[in-house]
């Protein structure tokens, strides 16, 4: 396999050297309010390229993902106890947990294609938020239900190091698979189902493999913010807002990219935390008008519009050489 | 035994037979035209080999093994290829990168990237090689869905209407295309097709369909003269005794 | 034996509504291949509409029906000129997402203009019931059930009688034979949406009297459109009729005999159930 020559790779170095220059961040940067918004960017990035692997990717829109989020987030909340008081523990039971979830998700949902794949993963989303709301004795129901913090005491440098260790390792992964027969397989199966079955390529199996594998990062995302929070209730980690959020990470910035993703979480990660404090509760009226905007606008996403304007331009320069040289 | 073997092939989609009780065979080294006016359940028949659409009833074997009830993609993986009426290109993908993917199924990623060159300089898109797929004309992208259905080695390959419009020059680029398929390991073609220069320069053998069901096979020269081939083609006036 | 009776006849008189809020959906699906994920929100749109005109004025939501259905289908022919036209060449997914944003867009203004506290409307017959054979029905559900009759029946004859009627069934057939034969696509796709919304903001106003106001009030009302249409089978009228009524009786069966809290999830459940065993409907052509 080519994984280890990808190894030495540019992105990857770029990569990993960016984070382990935002590793210094904690320890020069006085505000403890930035800390907290920036652990925030880090977790979209985490969420944003999970998703991006399913929906940019393989083309699979998925607008229930806040049920894996959920899993995760309950995980932590209700199988730390049991799991000898750990809340490591919990977050990675959560984490395991999602993988029959997906399975399930995607046996219900992968036999239907386009707006009713969507409408289907909102559907299942719903049911199970529902289930989750009434199960009181179980969950909490609607007053929702206290979490054990990862890391005690007050300081959010280990909570930044984690997000950031998370958000990096997440990049590094999509960019191994983009470079794999899965990710090629992934491609094709976006760019026509049919025919990518006609060159060998099982889609569902494959798009159940996405799917495990963004579940996945995503329930691990989700135990981070259930014990960040140190408290969750359905509406925070299962509405389909939520859903909504998560995709809008990787559309913002461009489906499909790698970098994507990263651009969205930081653009919704800061512009809404201004608005989030600004617009209190309607912040949401953002993402409505970010989300119009971006498909009217510009449907590639800023890097997906990036990157085929830098592909038109070298297309320019190349003819230009050309035509001087010819 | 011949390579592909199809009895009382039937395809019913609700109240309406598509395709009824046909069989026929290919050999291994024939090039094969299904021919017949449009709605006769050619490209039925494809799909139903290829595992798009279920079966009604009948059996197919493909090298002995039976392919009835297999998925797309196992159905290629036992060694047919296909192209579609309506191409499909990985639009957003190079041309190279098209034919990778279908290469992939059997070889590791450099010998994909190889054969599937071998494959673009075979159908004669190798200078297109990283272009996206999405800006190639008809014909180019005719000859994408070819290369893409034999980079694998397939023994058999379906081709569906592979000619339809393309002028006589590509027209005849594809004809030979198709007779040096051997070249890349394919012993047999079958192919769905209406444009008959093809039809009668190309095939060894003729199988006419109409209305789901064959009402002749032969030679080109066999079918030509035959009254029922004549009649569901051009009415019963011109059939001639 | 009477609670049963009771319950299936609740059913039905929600399920009228279900029906006028799915054919909303279906013919706009039909025409334009448009899947509205903000079909909801029109609806909830509506309902604040009512609900001003009944506090400010005191207009009856009945008699408001008069304004809130041209009001909305202007509204449904603007949003189709100038947001989604552009957009219905782009691929699906930005179709979906450009109309979950335009909701998105809509329940957060409600919200930034009405706070999210719940709102009623009450009048004088709100709690009204009507004794029918043992049977006690709601007032002004089996009131607002009959309208949604009459609105489905005119919109029956508009589009089998009239010639934009056909127009209409005609380019929701073969949208470029349409073309070819005259027929503007583009402004029957704007009359199209414009009934579409229409239909659903009547629903909006016909449910104002019996339902509480909130801003996210739309979301399961949008998803369970959905139910009834895929029920019934993208495309059809007849279809969204028997997917509404379905859809009522399974849901008023459900709240007495499951269980209250689970009465949105009934929906969703018949909808997965339909989705996987047969996604063209019961009534529907078959499609993608």
């Amino acid at each position: 396999m080519k994984t280890l020559s990808n190894l030495r790779s540019n992105f990857v170095y770029a990569v990993v050297g960016t984070g382990a220059i935002l590793a210094f961040v904690p320890f020069v940067l006085s505000s403890s309010y930035l800390l907290q918004v920036l652990i925030i960017v880090l977790l979209f990035v985490t969420l944003g390229v999970s998703w991006n692997l399913l929906g940019g990717y393989s083309g699979q829109l998925s607008l229930g993902h806040a049920v894996f989020f959920g899993i995760g987030a309950y995980g932590v909340a209700l199988l730390s106890k049991p799991l000898g008081q750990s809340p490591w523990l919990g977050l990675l039971a959560g984490a395991v947990l999602s993988l029959p979830l997906a399975a399930f998700v995607g046996y219900v949902c992968f036999r239907l294609r386009g707006p009713y794949f969507t409408l289907a993963t909102i559907a299942l989303a719903e049911v199970i938020r529902l289930v989750v709301l009434n199960s009181v004795d179980l969950t909490g129901g609607a007053k929702g239900v206290t979490v054990r913090p990862l890391f005690k005491g007050v300081d959010k440098a280990p909570w930044y190091l984690l997000a950031l260790g998370l958000a990096v390792f997440v990049v590094l992964v999509t960019y191994l698979i983009t470079r794999s027969k899965l990710g090629y397989y992934l491609v094709a199966i976006r760019e026509d189902e049919d025919a990518a079955e006609a060159v060998g390529v099982d889609a569902t199996g494959y798009k159940m493999v996405a799917l495990a594998i963004s579940a996945f990062f995503t329930s691990v995302a989700g135990g981070f913010f259930a014990s960040y929070l140190s408290f969750i209730e359905p509406d925070m980690v299962l509405s389909v807002e939520r859903s909504v959020e998560i995709c809008l990470l990787a559309i913002i910035g461009g489906l499909g990219t790698i970098l994507g993703p990263v651009v969205g979480a930081l653009i919704l990660g800061l512009a809404g935390e201004w608005f989030r404090t600004n617009l209190g509760q309607a912040h949401l009226l953002t993402y409505g008008v970010l989300l119009v905007a971006v498909i009217m606008f510009m449907p590639e996403g800023i890097v997906g519009t990036m990157k085929k304007a830098g592909q038109v331009i070298g297309k320019r320069l190349s003819e230009e050489r050309r035509r001087v040289t010819a | 035994m011949s390579l592909l073997e199809i009895k009382g092939l039937t395809k019913q989609f609700g109240g309406l037979t598509a395709v009824k009780n046909v069989d026929f065979d290919i050999d291994e080294g024939e090039i094969v035209s299904i021919i017949g006016p449009n709605g006769a359940g050619k490209t039925t028949i494809f799909n139903l080999i290829s595992g798009f659409y279920p079966v009604t009833a009948g059996t197919m074997k493909f090298k002995g093994r039976s392919i009835v009830g297999l998925k797309p993609h196992q159905v290629c993986q036992r060694g047919i290829g296909r192209t579609f009426q309506i191409v499909k290109p990985f639009g957003s993908m190079t041309v190279l990168e098209n034919v990778l993917v279908a290469g992939l199924c059997r070889f590791g990623f450099e010998e994909a990237r190889d054969e599937a060159m071998k494959c673009l300089e075979f159908t004669g898109l190798a200078e297109r090689a990283d272009q996206p797929a999405k800006s190639l004309t008809l014909g180019g992208r005719k000859r994408l869905e070819m290369a893409r259905a034999i980079v694998a080695r397939p023994d058999l390959v379906l081709l569906d209407e592979v000619v339809a419009g393309l002028n006589p020059r590509e027209t005849e680029e594809t004809i030979q295309l198709i007779r040096r398929l051997r070249e890349r390991g394919v012993s047999a073609a079958a192919g769905v097709e209406h444009v008959m220069r093809v039809v009668m320069t190309l095939s060894d053998r003729v199988i006419v369909l109409n209305h789901g069901e064959k009402i002749a096979e032969g030679t080109p020269q066999e079918i030509a003269g035959d009254r029922r081939v004549i009649e569901a083609y051009l009415g019963e006036g011109y059939a001639q005794s | 034996m009477s609670v049963l009776a009771q319950t299936i006849v609740g059913g039905i008189l929600l399920g009228g509504l279900y029906a006028l809020i799915g054919i909303g959906l279906t013919i706009v699906f039909g025409v334009m291949r448009v899947i509205n994920f903000a079909h909801g929100e029109f609806l909830m749109v509506s309902m604040y509409l009512t609900y001003l005109l009944f506090t400010l004025w005191g207009v009856d939501p009945f008699l408001s029906l008069f304004i809130t259905m041209p009001v909305f289908f202007l509204f449904g022919m603007f949003i189709q000129r100038f947001f989604i036209s552009p957009v219905l060449k782009a691929p699906e997914m930005n179709q979906i997402l450009l109309t979950v944003g335009i909701g998105l867009i809509l329940a957060n203004l409600i919200q930034l203009l009405f706070s999210a506290d719940y709102r009623q409307v009450k009048t004088s017959y709100s709690d009204a019931v009507v004794g029918v054979s043992g049977i006690s029905v709601s007032l002004p559900y089996s009131g607002a059930f009959v309208v949604a009759i009459l609105i489905t029946v005119a919109l029956y004859f508009f589009l089998m009688r009239t010639d934009t009627g056909k127009a209409i069934r005609a380019t929701a057939q073969d949208r470029d034979a349409a073309a070819l034969m005259g027929a503007d696509v583009g402004r029957i796709s704007m009359i199209t949406f414009g009934i579409g919304t229409a239909a659903a903001a009547a629903a909006g106003t016909l449910l104002t009297p019996v339902y509480y106001l909130f801003p996210t009030v739309g979301g399961p009302f949008t998803l369970k459109s959905f139910v009834v249409v895929v029920l019934g089978g993208m495309g059809s009228i007849l279809g969204a009729i028997f997917g509404g009524l379905t859809l009522g009786i399974a849901e008023s069966l459900g709240a007495v005999y499951v269980s209250t809290g689970y009465q949105d999830a009934i929906g969703f459940l018949i909808f997965l159930l339909i989705l996987i065993l047969k996604p063209s409907g019961l009534f529907g052509k078959s499609r993608v």
